[in-house]
């Protein structure tokens, strides 16, 4: 008998393809937001690959630069922020600050470890939504205290014990979007700091209360240098989003300092929609942020502290080689104190995830004890060891974005220069500003030296 | 009583002056002349001095006062009080947007008018306003009490939580979330003495009480409308 509804022996069937729209990822998606009514919150950052730092390479020496001498010949790490106004500005020994993450979204002994470890390395750390900790504020040598639009824990007595305060303006992972923390994760100590009831969702606001604009932003950073008597620096941390006009504004406003979030930065929980599809790239934020100190001749003046998406050495001396003049971390900090370490990876697959991939950092079961408030899934967290981690990989960053300066003949990281560099791709160079290699061609721009 | 002439005197020096005040200081009676409208005037203090501002203020008066009393003879600008953790600020005349913002605790008395975002975000401050309030006053009030002994305007108590509102008069829509309660009788003591405190002629009983109906609490989609 013939069976027609197979194809005759021989003839080459078509195979299978899934739609390069609809991926596995994109159809699990609509399936859960059907099953469930609700938008994916999740912790980190954009996942998607944009142009990053890895499309830049450096240069190197060759006969027109000079190398130096590594381990012999001196590069300077040491950086100052805030010698705009402020009478006592923040020196670091290492231009990698640790960025604001809230106690609340991690644990006070990680916050205790962020604490010890940036101690050990000679930088700062910053608080975040949600107010000092003890733990933190007796931990870091040099603390920055964010000035948010929640003020949840927000008291004169905390800010007058600041080194710094941060006003937050926007966040890279959610430009025009506020924080967010889920009811498991408001414990006693969490509800007390904020003054809410215990086991609600909490959303914290988007806009400052009590100013809007830059206008109004200047006479809000008077009042908090009058109530600080002018001593400690002002920051401004803004989203990556308009980076000419914001940092533009940010200095107008009277910023001793300009934090600027590229939208690969983390965030303890937000909705993926607008991780992924909000704000720009790190690497497109840099130049112009930079072409808008230099238009003001406040370039070095008003210092730029750059995040979202630094790793390594390399990132650093980049994001430095491009103008900035320091960076921060969040995500990377986490991974060193421990962070979906594969070491929990049995927890992690019970939890529908793996390690790398974990990011329901919201939902407080975060089997490394890191982004919990429970006491159980704390106690895994040594704040010691992890505070030790986190200096030996600052340290290693350190040393990696010497070795780089040193073979580009500089002695300080902060006389890298754009020049150092080229391009991979077209877009990269387009964003940064950087020639592509093999060419002096920055796309929309002349040719010319 | 101590005089700070703003005509002749920089802002730095007089905050500096009245912020050095602690709590042993024997010059507890202070006076501010001159303000013309500057902004973060007395803001910072941090011991229990009294302050009489002759004039009227620009942003942030009394910003994160903590103890002192600072008594503005004239009207305010926006954000007075802004943050105030405990002790009282008056005003005579009217206050413009976000007075009382964040506030964590203290007396806050507007005896003229508060303009719209009175008391948003509030989180433990007491506010009396012997006028009318504007729109989206106490907008995300965590905490604290809004007595209104005029009317309030749109969106009162839009996405609050356990903050209390009192109001006399008429409100001309509630925010999202916010609904009338009964009034117990420890709502009434808590009324009665606060209408004391700031001087305010009017019984308790004349008022509603308006809260959080709590509905927004934990995330439902079926609520999605409400936001
Ligand atoms: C767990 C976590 C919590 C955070 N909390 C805050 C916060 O409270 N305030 C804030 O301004 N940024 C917050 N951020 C963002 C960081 O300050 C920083 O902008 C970002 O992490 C930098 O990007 P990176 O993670 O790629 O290093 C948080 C980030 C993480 C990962």
């Amino acid at each position: 008998m013939n069976d027609m509804t197979k194809p005759p022996l021989g003839i080459p069937q078509t195979a299978p393809i899934k739609s390069a729209t609809f991926t596995d990822p994109i159809n699990a998606e609509i399936r859960r937001a059907a099953a469930t009514g609700i938008y994916d919150i999740r912790g980190g950052g954009a996942k998607r690959k944009v142009p990053h730092f890895d499309d830049l390479l450096f240069l190197g020496a060759s006969i027109s630069r000079y190398p130096l001498e590594g381990y012999r010949e001196k590069c300077e790490t040491k950086v100052t922020l805030g010698t705009r106004f402020a009478k006592n500005p923040i020196e670091l020994d290492i231009p990698i600050t640790i960025a604001g993450m809230s106690f609340g979204a991690l644990s006070g002994p990680a916050k205790e470890a962020l604490g010890r470890g940036a101690n050990a390395a000679g930088t700062s750390t910053t608080t975040g939504d949600g107010g000092m900790t003890p733990e933190e504020r007796g931990h870091s040598s040099k603390l920055v205290y964010q000035y948010l639009p929640s003020r949840y824990g927000m008291n004169p007595d905390d800010l007058r014990k600041a080194d710094a305060i941060e006003v937050v303006v926007g966040q890279g992972a959610k430009p025009g979007g506020g924080g967010m923390l889920l009811g498991q994760k408001i414990s006693d100590r969490v509800a007390e700091m904020r003054n809410l009831p215990k086991g609600i969702d909490q959303r914290s606001a988007c806009r400052h209360p009590d100013w809007t604009g830059p206008d109004d932003l200047e006479i809000k950073i008077l009042e908090l240098r009058e109530i600080t008597g002018w001593r400690v620096p002002i920051y401004i941390k803004v989203a990556g989003a308009r980076p000419y006009y914001d940092t533009t504004l940010a200095v107008k406003a009277g910023a001793d300092v300009v934090v600027l979030d590229g939208m690969q930065g983390g965030t303890a929980a937000t909705q993926d929609v607008f991780i992924e599809n909000v704000g720009q790239p790190t690497l497109a934020c840099i130049r112009p942020a930079v072409q808008a100190l230099q238009d003001m001749g406040m370039h070095r003046k008003v210092q730029l502290i750059v995040s979202g998406g630094i790793r390594t050495g390399a990132d650093v001396a980049k994001a430095m080689a491009l103008g900035a003049d320091a960076v921060a971390i969040g995500t990377a900090a986490l991974i060193a104190l421990g962070d979906n370490d594969p070491r929990w990876e049995a927890e992690y697959n019970a939890l529908g995830t793996t390690a790398g991939a974990y990011d329901d950092w919201h939902e407080g079961k975060d089997p490394a004890g890191i982004t919990t408030q429970d006491p159980e899934l704390m106690a895994r967290f040594d704040p010691i060891a992890g505070g030790r981690r986190l200096s030996n990989y600052l340290k290693v960053m350190t040393l990696e974005a010497q070795t780089i300066a040193r073979a580009c003949g500089k002695n300080h990281l902060h006389n890298l220069e754009p020049e150092d560099m080229c391009a991979l791709t077209v877009e990269a160079s387009a964003m940064s500003g950087v020639p592509l290699a093999g060419t002096n061609w920055v796309p929309g721009r002349g040719g010319d030296y | 009583m101590q005089t700070l002439d703003m005509a002749t005197t920089e802002l730095r020096e007089v905050n500096a002056t009245l912020q050095s005040q602690k709590a042993d200081t024997n010059q507890r009676a202070w006076e501010i002349v001159n303000p013309k409208g500057s902004h973060a005037i007395a803001c910072g203090l941090d011991g229990p001095i009294e302050v009489t501002v002759r004039g009227s203020t620009g942003y942030y008066c009394g910003g994160m006062n903590k103890e002192a009393t600072v008594h503005i003879v004239g009207s305010a600008g926006p954000g007075v009080a802004e943050n105030m953790m405990s002790g009282t600020v008056i005003i005579d005349g009217d206050a413009s947007q976000y007075a009382g913002a964040t506030g964590h605790g203290g007396l806050l008395v507007i005896k003229g008018n508060a303009s719209s975002r009175c008391g948003i975000s509030m989180k433990g401050i007491d506010i009396v306003v012997h006028g009318n309030i504007g729109h989206m006053s106490a907008f995300m009030a965590q905490s604290g009490n809004l007595v209104v002994l005029g009317d309030a305007g749109d969106a009162l108590g839009d996405s609050c939580y356990e903050a209390r509102f009192f109001v006399r008069g008429k409100v001309k829509s509630l925010g999202a979330d916010c609904e009338e309660k009964e009034m117990r009788p420890e709502h009434i003591e808590i009324l009665k003495d606060l209408l004391e405190r700031a001087g305010a002629d009017a019984k308790p009983e004349e008022f509603t009480r308006y809260g959080s109906a709590r509905k927004l609490y934990n995330f439902n989609i079926d609520n999605a409308a409400a936001y």
